[in-house]
């Protein structure tokens, strides 16, 4: 068969990740130690290019590629972007950090790639097995980096849990993806989405299979009650790959949520189902995540748990069921990488040679120690807590819009006490640094590309929230132009 | 009428950009700048709200100052900014009182001075958009943003228990403008996707829907006013608060609940204010009474303002529940003396402790034999507080008495209690800390007030007894923006009216 020359085009960023990829593999194989510097420098100009490469080739309408595995759309290339930049941003916040953990290694940087390839993937698949072919990409570069330090145990530890749970996930989705292909006949999602349109797929059947990639879904979220595995991981990782795993994946996430529930199973009868169980995972994830957060003396920890109330927040988004509420979503998801990274990368600031600041206590009246960065950080807790002027106020206003519009109110409403409860544990945070004394008075190194990048970050989540309305409005207009 | 500049702009802008400005003077080795940037920014702020004054027509029943621009495309937020003669009142207090609080916290305030200052600053800048704000979104993130700077100021400069107290002000408040926030995404979907207070103004609505909308907003506002059952962060906020905060917290931040009932519960929901009316007056009577009462065992000074304030802003909430011209005015003149007098009152308290560092009233007495000019001052705003002609503490209680009357004589006499027990508590303690004999050694060593403190407590001696005088130029102010909200919230919203 021929295959014509535009039907790669789609595909380009990805082609461009993975050649660039293996050159650094085999470029860093010849490096010494004190030269890693250059694989450095190497990642971020690839990360760099493909954000070139997507800006360039962004083409308006939904393009079909790879014999209809893969699809290019406006979402598809927002998300990317973020994507690139997020990882981008996540390796400048860890270079010091890994550099002083003996992590500044070649594989950091190929496995960090593979991971942000196997995103980007996900992002893009039209087909089962394409999504589950990034999916695993990604988780198997993820649980590989997580143990990358191999003589910690705590490592090794948050690996071996990451590992058998997702990997439990990935049976479970699977299971699901067979029951799909089972029902319809086929693994294309617009076909799938065609088939059970037309009334030839078996509804029995085509709800187990729902049910099962849900429960995919939700443990690859982190969404209650399939969140074990989160706090342990976030906490056990080392800070530069937990900051990873909070960031840039729930990009990918939202859209493997949209592709497999919205795209491929959007038809009205099964939307009625999964908006039944996502209700259910939304609040049951708002709820534990907020009120354990509480309880969390670890930073990371609390974050751990702040990340599996945001999904829940997310979830809100999607259903609600319209375009309106998956803008709203994908906005969320934005903001909720946004301040992740700034947060996360705060703690690997503060962290020094054998010290992680991944304490509550670590933040201890950092106001007297440096108050550039107490502000920082405040605005970055706000943002999270969902307060104005800062974006994460509009994040949340945009998704309670969704689901009061398609009139659940009163899930607004138990969305807006939970968001409440956590109030108090950002509040904590914010209150250990400007109302307490310092313990630890040691002098806050750091390179001045992390500070400037983190000033910038803290200073997006008080800017974009002063004029949100260009990111709300990219998000609105790249998914109105998808589905 | 604006002669071309963006004066509500301005007035909002002008004091977060100052207050930015002090921030970026960094640490307590620039602290006598940060004072002097701060000050200047105040009066600044004080100096581009004058024009809205001098400007401001009184005959108009529309929205002045107009400011308009597309703000968020995606949920048709705009920048809409206008005042009517209410607004104009706030704002003018809320840049007035920034201007003392900065001279207040002159000498008292010396770590982190920088950041004090921005604080006051910012949040003043923030307060007048709050007041300026003729779109819903845009008046909720001012007012949600004002909680940073106020949980800052507690949590930093505020006494011993500053913690505890900041954090459950701001849990409180956060509390009651979620729930306003879920009420005004409501509000835009019936509006057909618009934030804009006139349109929710006209809005009809069914009377559930009314009856929810009203009780999101209820606790929203009822937690600002403070409204007794949901008043005890205000208490504590204030003891823990310094003085600035305090004072802020008192002539301001209150206000903004009163602000939100004139605003959104009443005309937006007019069918459900009439049918709780009972409740909202039963509470403020509450409030009145009861809180008086509880102000009188009071053996803290801040403490015993601060229920004080409750007592008194409950005339406010009773002023604008009995629908009455005489009762509505005399709400909002309320709202204005009592920033005034509170404010005045715990500044002196703050004089007082700045020197002794109690607020016991059982650790003063005699006061007077050392600082009499100080004693005259207290003597006043005590005086105003409880009510005495002549000083505008009077006015706006006499005026909701009056339409109380009218309505119902057994109101009108349960509030008029407050006459006996505010003069009560306010005059004992007075006596307890002013006359007598010197009660210890440290009152003896007190100095009279110095020239900084006599040009802050004179200011405000000026305008408790200008408005007392001659209250004329507030009524003639208030007359069109109350007889408008009078008529709209007379006209039924229910469908089928």
């Amino acid at each position: 068969m021929t295959l014509p020359v535009a039907d790669y085009i789609a595909a380009w960023p990805e082609i461009l990740l993975l050649t660039m990829v293996c050159v650094i593999l085999v470029a860093d194989l010849f490096l010494r130690d004190d030269q890693r510097g250059t694989t450095y420098f190497l990642s971020l100009a690839t990360l760099a290019m493909c954000v070139g490469v997507i800006v360039v080739s962004a083409r308006p309408g939904v393009h079909f590629a790879l014999n209809g595995m893969f699809v290019d759309d406006p979402m598809a290339d927002v998300l990317k972007v973020m994507v690139c930049i997020a990882v981008a941003a996540m390796l400048v916040y860890s270079r010091q950090y890994a550099m002083q953990r003996g992590m500044f290694r070649g594989e950091l940087f190929t496995l960090v790639l593979f991971a942000t390839l196997g995103m980007m993937v996900m992002i893009s698949a039209n087909h089962l097995l394409t999504l589950y072919l990034g999916l695993e990409l990604l988780s198997l570069s993820l649980y590989a980096l997580v143990a990358l330090q191999r003589d910690s145990k705590d490592n090794t530890e948050a690996a071996m849990k990451y590992f058998v749970l997702g990997a439990l996930a990935s049976g479970m989705l699977l299971y699901g993806m067979s029951m799909i292909y089972g029902a319809t006949g086929h693994l294309e999602i617009p076909k799938i989405a065609q088939a059970i349109a037309g009334g030839e797929a078996n509804g029995t059947i085509l709800v187990f299979g729902l049910v099962f990639v849900v429960a995919g879904i939700g443990f690859k979220l982190g969404a209650v009650p399939f969140h074990m595995w989160v706090p342990d991981v976030y906490q056990g990782a080392p800070t530069a790959i937990t900051l990873l795993i909070s960031s840039a994946p729930k990009l990918a996430a939202f859209a493997f949520v949209m592709r497999l529930l919205v795209e491929s199973l959007g038809a009205h009868a099964l939307q009625v189902e999964w908006r039944q169980m996502l209700i259910l995972l939304a609040v049951a994830s708002m709820a534990v995540g907020n009120i354990t957060a509480i309880a969390q003396t670890n930073l990371k920890r609390m974050l751990a748990y702040s990340t599996i109330s945001h999904m829940g927040f997310m979830l809100l988004g999607v259903l609600a069921g319209d375009l309106n509420g998956y803008g709203a979503s994908m906005f969320y998801v934005s903001v909720y990488t946004l301040t992740s990274l700034g947060a996360f990368g705060m703690i690997m600031l503060l962290a020094r040679d054998g010290f992680e600041a991944d304490r509550l206590e670590d933040f201890k009246g950092l106001n007297r120690r440096n108050p550039w960065l107490a502000f920082l950080m405040m605005l970055l807790m706000f943002s999270m807590a969902g307060l104005p002027p800062t974006v994460g106020f509009y994040a949340k206003l945009a998704v309670l819009q969704a689901v009061v519009n398609v009139d659940q109110v009163w899930i607004a409403i138990v969305a807006v006490l939970f968001s409440l409860v956590g109030a108090f544990y950002y509040l904590r945070v914010v209150r250990l640094m400007y109302f307490d004394e310092p313990t630890d008075n040691t002098p806050i190194r750091g390179d001045a590309g992390v500070r400037l990048l983190l000033s910038a970050n803290g200073l997006a989540a008080l800017l974009i929230g002063i004029m949100p309305g260009w990111l709300m409005a990219l998000c609105q207009r790249a998914i109105q132009a998808s589905l | 009428m604006n002669n071309g500049l963006p004066l509500l702009t301005l007035a909002i802008w002008v004091p977060i950009l100052s207050g930015l400005l002090v921030l970026a003077t960094g640490s307590d080795r620039n602290a006598a700048t940060a004072r002097w940037l701060a000050l200047a920014g105040a009066i600044a702020g004080f100096a581009v709200a004058i024009p809205l004054a001098t400007g401001f027509d009184t005959a108009s029943h529309s929205m002045q100052f107009i400011e308009l621009t597309s703000w968020i495309e995606r949920f048709r937020i705009r920048y809409h900014l206008g005042i009517d003669g209410i607004s104009l009142l706030l704002i003018l207090l809320n840049s007035f009182t920034t201007v003392l609080v900065v001279i207040a916290g002159w000498k008292v305030i010396d770590s982190r001075v920088g950041q004090y200052m921005a604080a006051f600053l910012v949040m003043s800048g923030l307060m007048n958009g709050v007041f300026a704000a003729l779109d819903a979104m845009l008046f909720y993130v001012f007012f949600e943003a004002t909680l940073i700077p106020m949980f800052i100021i507690i949590g930093v400069w505020g006494g011993p228990n500053r913690v505890y107290a900041a954090v459950k002000f701001f849990l409180y408040t956060l509390l009651g403008s979620l729930l306003m926030l879920v009420a005004l995404i409501y509000l835009y979907n019936t509006a057909g996707g618009s934030f804009s207070i006139a349109d929710f103004h006209a809005l009809p609505l069914g009377a559930t829907a009314q009856l929810l909308v009203f009780l999101a907003f209820l606790v929203a506002f009822a937690v600002k006013v403070p409204m007794w059952p949901v008043h005890t962060w205000l208490p504590d906020a204030h003891v823990e608060a310094p003085t600035g905060g305090s004072v802020v917290l008192a002539a301001i931040a209150l206000k903004l609940g009163g602000y939100g009932f004139i605003r959104f519960s009443l005309p937006i929901a007019p069918d459900a204010s009439h049918d709780l009316a009972g409740l909202m007056i039963a509470l403020s009577l509450i409030a009145v009474v009861y809180i008086g009462l509880v102000a009188l065992v009071q053996t803290d000074m801040k403490k015993l303002i601060a229920y004080s304030s409750i007592s008194h802003m409950g005339f406010v909430t009773l002023g604008l529940f009995l629908f009455d011209r005489l009762a509505t005015q005399g709400a909002v003149i309320q709202m204005i003396s009592h920033g005034f007098i509170s404010g005045a009152l715990f500044l002196c308290v703050g004089v007082l402790y700045d020197r002794l560092h109690s607020r016991q009233i059982a650790d003063y007495g005699g006061v007077v034999n050392r600082m009499p000019v100080f004693a005259a001052f207290f003597m006043l705003f005590a005086l105003a507080n409880s009510g005495l002609p002549g000083t505008s503490g009077f006015v706006g209680e006499f005026l909701v008495i009056m339409g109380a009357m009218k309505i119902n004589f057994w109101i009108a006499f349960a509030a008029a209690t407050t006459l006996v027990f505010g003069a009560a508590y306010t005059l004992w303690m007075y006596k307890r800390v002013v006359f007598g004999a010197v009660a210890n050694d440290h009152v003896g060593e007190l100095q009279d007030i110095d020239a900084r403190e006599w040009l802050f407590l004179a200011l405000l001696a000026a305008a408790v007894l200008a408005i007392g005088l001659y209250p004329a130029p507030l009524n003639a102010v208030l007359e069109a923006p109350v007889s408008d909200l009078l008529a709209h919230v007379a006209k039924s919203k229910l469908p089928g009216n």
